[in-house]
């Protein structure tokens, strides 16, 4: 009983960290870039849903989803076209550039919404949930899975189905042959960063369902998700989702089994990784190619 | 740095220095050369070696933490615990402490521990050719899992509060101005060793080694080297280093908690080497120093903004600057030659560029 | 001591699903000056990657003096004295020529020498300088120096780690006629003390400089003789031809 308890907050957990790797899988799989910024997207997005409120009243949530992404999306537009474009083949570098974008956001979201956390309401119809004999699981919680796989399914669909997907999908596997191929790698780069972007903020919304809203909301889960990435293998969307919710149970586990436990859930979590990436120093799944860096 | 430069930067630090600054001044500068005896570590394992560490704080915390517990015991006394032992209502003295009450003990682990992480994690992670972008991220992540771990223990390590309220260290009172300035010596002293330790370092053939395996590590792996072992030692040197400065920060600071060490305080270690250029071991030194002073003046006058200063440092080093301080000479004189007569291309040097040896 | 110095049997190497080499054998005898060619594709720098431990073969075996050196890390097959030079030269700009030949002289050092600054340059590093004819550029960083010099300084890297085996994926690719020639009188030099393994397209440059050529083709070796009988064989015109017509 107590195993399937801690399955079933595992997954919850996994699902939180997916929605918020999912975005980095695009922007870091296929661009290299890593933007430390992407957990202040995230935190965008929540406070869509907090500025919405007064507004949509105790539907915020459903509210903000398109609003955060279009959000949270143009602020990573923004950001590629001023800065990171200079980047591409800098990726130390762009780290540090991002980390003090955040920093800047971080600050930015303190002067405009107060340092103290803010809480956004829960639509009525997500209080509760489903009792499986015994076992209680909150709607808030089935909500966030169903996003997470909504959000995987789509992105699927997106990349196999649609021409502008089919692109993305080509600049990542060899950027130099799409380039010559005729595909506007620039246009893709713009559109990855906004879609990847986005996705944060979806993130940052379904994060106010489990817990209040803070400036440094994001900067929470970012380490967590970018383990995820690297884990799952760059730019591979079964290999996040494999990895996510691989460490979101095991999390969850070492939490319930050691004492004190989640003080050690992130050294055992770090340690697994590291176990891991002796076996498969790329990441579960790895796009072949034949450059030696 | 030349010579004449060295003798100049010591004269300042050791006579000059102690004789005009304040006694509050001079601990503040005292904790200035902690931060920049970890630039040093950083410049040698970023800027020699390019290996982005932003767990850098992990290696600091580990050898603050092992002075403080020597220090904690050695305030209770013999037989008695740690204050914060008793407020969080532990009873008797923890196995993990009790070695700490050696002096000697304390001085080996105070450099041991951050070398056996450091090598750990560097042989598992460089053997297996995880590197740049993964690396800083993975080093990162231990930050952030130490950090949390630290805060957890209550009782081991203080939590959240750490370990404080140290008012000795090895027989000086650090109540005490002449002590203090004392204190103050020793900590310069160090910065200066490691300076010129890692400077030998740089300037030998490893050094070079270690440059050869940051700008083609494939290649070098083809001269017969093994980069993974390389690259760990020049990590470890890093690490021991923090650790070091670890050391010294608690008797400075007098305290020592996780928000020291964490992911934030990580990359802070960084930023300064950043600003001063990480190619550059003065530049990194004196870009620490820099990077420093400058935060406590914004935190004192203007503690909103500081947040603001430290993230456009951050872009603005990066956009314009990305060799620091110590490397704008250089781009200038770079930036002058593109408009003289061609010249073979060659990448600048802050760049990490992408290497492909075989097609 | 037996006669051959490297031993591939039944080499076969596999790119998810495609066959870069196939049950290929492969005999390089003690002294030997190789050549290898075939065309684009073919599987030339896959059999020298394989053999230097870059890539993992499917099957099969490279023995090296008898040692097998298939799924040794390539620090390692290097240390038992095999080298090799790449398609795109790679040497360390920022050093100084002497530097770069000090560097790969390096590996035998014992840790103390490795600590310490370099002074002086040794006779291994003098005496490769000299081969190569880069004397005059010791002290200027290799970033300035032209192509034909990188591949140079390449195959001095090479000489001076003082290997048993040199592979050489196609060094006079890009070169100026006259550099062609200079490369061709280096590979003589270097050939008269160490087994050397050349790979190269341009017929010319083997008339001139080779002996025995082994061709390959589509991953498996196709026939091997002196350069007039690989010439003369059919399969082989029908190789090159047959692509250039495809070309054409
Ligand atoms: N890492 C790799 N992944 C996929 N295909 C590869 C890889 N390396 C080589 N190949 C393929 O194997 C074949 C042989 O390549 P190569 O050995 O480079 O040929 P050559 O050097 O003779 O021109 C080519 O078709 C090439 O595309
Ligand atoms: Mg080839």
């Amino acid at each position: 009983m107590g195993a399937l308890n801690q399955l079933v907050i595992g997954a919850s957990i996994g699902a939180v960290l997916l929605l918020a790797a999912l975005g980095l899988t695009f922007t870091f799989g296929q661009m290299g870039v890593i933007n430390m910024a992407h957990g202040e997207f995230i935190m965008a997005g929540a406070y869509t849903a907090y500025v919405l409120q007064p507004l949509a009243g105790g539907q915020a949530v459903l509210a903000a989803l398109p609003v955060a992404f279009v959000v949270a999306g143009l602020l990573g537009l923004v950001l590629e076209r001023v800065l990171i474009r200079r980047f591409y083949g800098r990726p130390l570098d762009t780290l540090l550039l991002t980390f003090g974008v955040s920093l800047i956001l971080q600050q930015l979201a303190r002067d405009i919404f107060g340092a103290p956390n803010v809480q956004v309401r829960a639509p009525g119809w997500l209080t509760g949930g489903v009792d499986l004999g015994g076992l209680r699981i909150p709607y808030n919680r089935i909500f966030i899975l169903v996003l997470a796989v909504g959000c995987v399914v789509g992105i699927s669909w997106y990349l196999a189905r649609l021409k502008q997907g089919r692109r993305m999908r080509a600049v990542m596997q060899n950027r130099q042959l799409a380039a010559v191929s005729g595909v506007a790698t620039e246009r893709v780069d713009q559109l990855t960063f906004f879609v990847g972007s986005g996705l944060a903020g979806l993130a940052g919304v379904a994060l106010t369902l489990i817990g209040p809203v803070g400036p440094t909301l994001g900067s929470a889960y970012i380490v967590d998700a970018f383990l995820v990435v690297v884990a799952g293998g760059l730019g591979q969307l079964r290999g996040a989702v494999i990895a996510a919710f691989t460490l979101g149970v095991l999390n969850s586990f070492v939490e319930f089994w050691t004492a004190n436990g989640a003080s050690f859930a992130k050294v055992v979590v770090f340690a697994v990784v590291i176990g891991f990436l002796q076996v498969r120093p790329q990441g579960m799944f790895v796009l072949r190619s034949r450059a030696l860096s | 740095m030349a010579p004449a430069g060295l003798a100049v930067s010591a004269v300042l630090l050791l006579v000059v220095a102690p004789l005009v600054l304040s006694p509050f001044r001079l601990d503040l500068l005292a904790k200035y050369l902690c931060y920049a005896i970890v630039a040093v570590g950083i410049a040698l394992a970023w800027g020699r070696g390019g290996m982005l560490t932003l767990g850098q704080g992990v290696f600091f915390g580990l050898g603050g933490y092992a002075m403080g517990m020597h220090l904690k015991l050695a305030e209770a006394g013999p037989g008695k615990l740690p204050d914060f032992m008793s407020w969080s209502g532990v009873e008797s003295l923890p196995l993990l402490w009790k070695p700490f009450a050696n002096p000697v003990f304390t001085l080996v682990m105070v450099v041991l521990l951050p070398v056996v992480v450091a090598v750990l994690l560097g042989s598992l992670v460089f053997r297996q050719r995880v590197r740049g972008a993964y690396f800083a991220v993975l080093s990162q992540a231990l930050a952030a899992a130490f950090v949390i771990l630290l805060v957890g223990q209550q009782g081991l390590t203080g939590g959240t509060n750490g370990l404080t309220n140290i008012q000795h260290f090895f027989g000086l009172d650090l109540y005490d101005d002449a002590d203090r300035r004392l204190l103050y010596l020793i900590v310069a002293l160090v910065l200066g060793l490691a300076y010129l330790g890692v400077r030998q370092l740089a300037a030998s053939r490893y050094g070079q080694l270690l440059v050869a395996i940051r700008d083609g590590e494939d290649r070098v792996r083809f001269l017969g080297y093994d980069p993974a072992l390389v690259k760990t030692v020049a990590f470890a040197v890093s690490a021991a280093l923090a650790g070091v400065a670890g050391a010294l920060f608690v008797p400075v600071v007098g305290l020592l908690t996780p928000a020291n060490l964490g992911v934030v305080a990580s990359l802070e270690l960084l930023i300064g080497v950043a600003i001063g250029g990480r190619y550059s071991l003065a530049g990194a030194v004196g870009g620490a120093l820099l990077f420093n002073y400058a935060k406590t003046v914004f935190s004192e006058e203007l503690p909103d903004s500081w947040l603001y200063v430290q993230g456009a440092l951050f872009v603005v080093v990066m956009v314009w600057a990305p060799r620091g301080i110590a490397g704008l000479a250089g781009q200038l004189r770079d930036r002058w030659a593109r408009r003289g007569p061609l010249r073979p291309v060659s990448y600048p040097a802050g760049a990490d560029r992408p290497q492909e040896v075989s097609t | 001591m037996s006669e051959a110095l490297l031993e591939v049997r039944g080499l076969n190497v596999v790119f998810s699903g495609f066959h870069a080499l196939t049950d290929l054998d492969f005999t390089l005898r003690r002294g030997e000056l190789r050549f290898l060619i075939g065309p684009n594709g073919a599987g030339k720098t896959t059999l020298i990657d394989v053999i230097t431990g870059l890539t993992r073969p499917a099957s099969g075996s490279v023995r090296f003096d008898g040692r097998e050196l298939v799924g040794r890390r390539e620090h390692r097959i290097v240390r038992a004295g095999v080298g090799r030079t790449f398609q795109t030269s790679v040497v360390f700009e920022e050093l100084s020529v002497v530097d770069n030949l000090d560097l790969a002289a390096g590996f035998r050092r014992p840790l103390p020498a490795l600590l310490r600054r370099r002074r002086g340059v040794s006779d291994a590093v003098a005496a490769a300088l000299d081969t190569i004819g880069l004397g005059d550029l010791a002290d200027r960083p290799a970033g300035v120096l032209s192509h034909g010099q990188r591949q140079w300084l390449e195959i001095g890297m090479l000489v001076v780690q003082r290997p048993r085996l040199l592979l050489l994926d196609e060094p006079v690719a890009g070169m100026s006629r006259d550099e062609r020639d200079r490369t061709g009188e280096l590979l003589r030099t270097v050939a008269r003390d160490h087994t050397v393994l050349v790979v190269e397209h341009d017929m010319d440059f083997l008339r001139r400089f080779a002996s025995t050529v082994t061709v390959l083709h589509e991953g498996r070796l196709l026939c091997q003789g002196t350069v007039a009988q690989v010439q003369a064989d059919p399969r082989v015109q029908e190789v090159y031809l047959g692509r250039a017509k495809e070309a054409a």
